[in-house]
């Protein structure tokens, strides 16, 4: 059976965690990847806790259930730390990416975490100076991609800009904040 | 089905309701009807923009109800229009009365539908209670594994509905949620190949015909109804010759093979699970797994369950040990779900039928994980070994 990378996106409803998945999904799928990018459907609410979902592999993927045991998360409120269950099921050389202004070292005592490897990026200020509002999902793009070395970088900020214009093709303002929140978000990410 | 890709394809990312409403697109039908309210599906949201956008013809009619979209397709349809809708669960449970009129009419409509469970309790994901529901109104159902397969099913369901000696409505069925609602990699054709392949409907008769009259739907008593409802049967069984035509056909354009059903590592296999939809491609998996520790299990992924391919189904699993068969609905027979009890009455008869059991699962959206599957597979295994089966049917997944 082929490799599959799993990935778990931990939000809040309205964050973007299902626009990060397909984002991250189709510039794989363009770099000639096989994925899959689903969301958790429950009660739809803005502000309440919701998760999405990739997996990735270079090989066809024929697996239909849910993602339970990840080799990454990745977390868009850095609030949801509290509730518990962000480590859920991540395998234990998993690695936790988060939106916080704090170091990885700082998070990891504060909570409490043992084992995995956290990384830390402020996609609030990112996004904010960049895109003018706290969308903190696509610079957390950029952290993944740094984090995990998934994906070539300058394909994939290729392949960003064609599905950022696909979407936002009359706003280049948009289309450019964008792209410059993922960029400042792969130099900045921290690692422990 | 792997994913195989023939020269001029593109390969594209789109989930399941994209791939499909897609696929309507480069049909570009005649009329599509549809009642935009939930639960009906993504894929009508999709193509309505097509229509908004001008990049098809069809004439798009918003009605007020699941019950009139139908009602809308089969007048269009007996018009002699390729005509189209989509739904899903409870929708197309409010269809059910115009499924018999549309089928009985002899009329090729190609409905997409997103399996979905019914209510109550309220749920909107994935179960097969709505077409398993459906399964005796009269129409073709094709069931896909993933967007690939949607995509490619809707194509040649346009051609198997309006085949001269079909001329029957078909439903192209994908698990709601786990294929309508993740993105997914398929190929898809361009827009040309695909006009060619389905070409222009002809209809043998036609309400706009007035040169011919004919009368559409009329009071069939019991001097001729009886008749009418023998020719339904005969267009049915004759999809049994029109579904592997089309199919090979469309065979020679993707390089995508497709039959009745899917018949893998099931050759030298003990337990040959039979399964439909999205679960078969989580089924491979263990599958493979399991042949590695030298297990010897298979999988038989139904595509066509109306009409049931007995006599390919008693060749495929006769002189296997167990037939271990998955529903994705509750029938409340008390005795086992739908699919458990056709495949078991079409083997009945053959020599060396294979023992079999049945498991529901899945229902409401229920998780179906590769341990569920295994679990399967040794209960199986060991009545293999045993030669007898304790409890033929279960239910897998449930806190009991």
């Amino acid at each position: 059976m082929a490799e599959i990378l799993e990935i778990r996106w931990h939000g809040r409803g309205g964050q973007g965690a299902k626009t990060a998945a397909t984002f991250l999904a189709e510039a794989a799928s363009s770099a000639g990847r096989f994925i899959q990018a689903f969301p958790e459907y429950g009660p739809e609410r803005m502000g309440a806790p919701v998760a999405s979902f990739n997996r990735i592999s270079t090989e066809p993927i024929r697996i239909r259930s849910g993602v339970t045991d990840p080799e990454v998360v990745v977390v868009l409120d850095p609030t949801l730390m509290r509730t518990g269950n962000v480590t859920s099921g991540l395998k234990p050389d998993g690695i936790i990416i988060i939106n916080s202004e704090r170091d990885p070292a700082d998070i990891r005592e504060q909570l409490g975490i043992e084992g995995f490897q956290i990384f830390t990026v402020d996609a609030n200020t990112i996004s904010t100076e960049a895109l003018g509002r706290r969308i903190p999902n696509t610079p957390m793009l950029g952290a993944v991609i740094r984090a995990t070395g998934m994906l070539d970088y300058d394909a994939f900020m290729e392949n960003m800009e064609l599905e950022l214009k696909k979407k936002f093709g009359g706003r280049p303002e948009i289309v450019n904040g964008n792209l410059e929140a993922i960029r400042r978000a792969y130099e900045e990410v921290q690692a422990e | 089905m792997s994913l195989a890709q023939q020269s001029g394809e593109n390969r594209m990312a789109l989930t399941g309701n994209e791939a499909v409403a897609y696929a309507m697109k480069q049909v570009n039908p005649d009329v599509v009807a549809a009642y935009p309210i939930t639960p009906q599906t993504e894929i009508v949201q999709i193509f309505s923009s097509y229509v908004a956008d001008g990049e098809v013809d069809t004439v798009f009619e918003r009605v007020e109800s699941e019950h009139s979209a139908m009602s809308a397709v089969v007048g269009a349809a007996a018009a002699g229009a390729r005509s189209m809708t989509a739904t899903s669960a409870n929708g197309l449970a409010l269809m059910w009365e115009i499924l018999y009129i549309a089928a009985s009419n002899r009329l090729p409509i190609v409905m997409p539908v997103v399996n979905r469970a019914l209510s109550g309790p309220i749920n909107i994901h994935c179960d097969h209670s709505d077409s398993m529901g459906a399964r005796d109104s009269g129409w073709i159902q094709l069931y896909s594994e993933n967007a690939q397969e949607a995509y490619d099913n809707t194509i040649q369901a346009i051609r198997i509905a309006e085949h001269a000696d079909v001329e029957l409505p078909v439903m192209v069925c994908q698990d709601g949620f786990i294929i309508s609602h993740a993105l997914d990699n398929l190929y898809g054709l361009d827009d040309e190949t695909i006009r060619a392949f389905i070409g222009t409907r002809i209809p043998r008769y036609s309400l706009l015909d007035v040169e011919n009259p004919a009368t559409f739907g009329p009071l069939d008593l019991q001097d001729w109804y009886f008749e009418h409802k023998r020719q339904q049967a005969e267009g049915m069984k004759n999809a049994l010759d029109v579904i592997p035509a089309v199919a090979k056909e469309f065979a020679e354009l993707t390089g995508r093979e497709y039959g009745f059903f899917e018949e893998y590592r099931a050759d030298d296999a003990d337990v040959v699970m039979v399964v439909l939809g999205s679960t078969a491609g989580t089924a491979k998996d263990v599958v493979d797994a399991m042949r590695a520790d030298g297990h010897k299990g298979g999988i038989l992924k139904l595509r066509v369950f109306r009409p049931l391919p007995a006599a390919q189904l008693v060749r495929a699993l006769q002189g296997k040990k167990v037939a271990a068969i998955m529903d994705r609905a509750e029938s409340f027979a008390a005795s086992g779900g739908p699919v458990y009890k056709e495949i078991r009455s079409a083997i009945f008869d053959c020599e060396q039928a294979p023992m079999t059991s049945n498991y529901i699962y899945g229902l409401g959206g229920r998780d179906i994980r590769p341990e569920h599957i295994r679990e399967v597979f040794n209960q199986n295994l060991s009545a293999a070994e045993t030669g007898h089966i304790d409890t033929p049917v279960r239910y897998l997944g449930v806190r009991e």
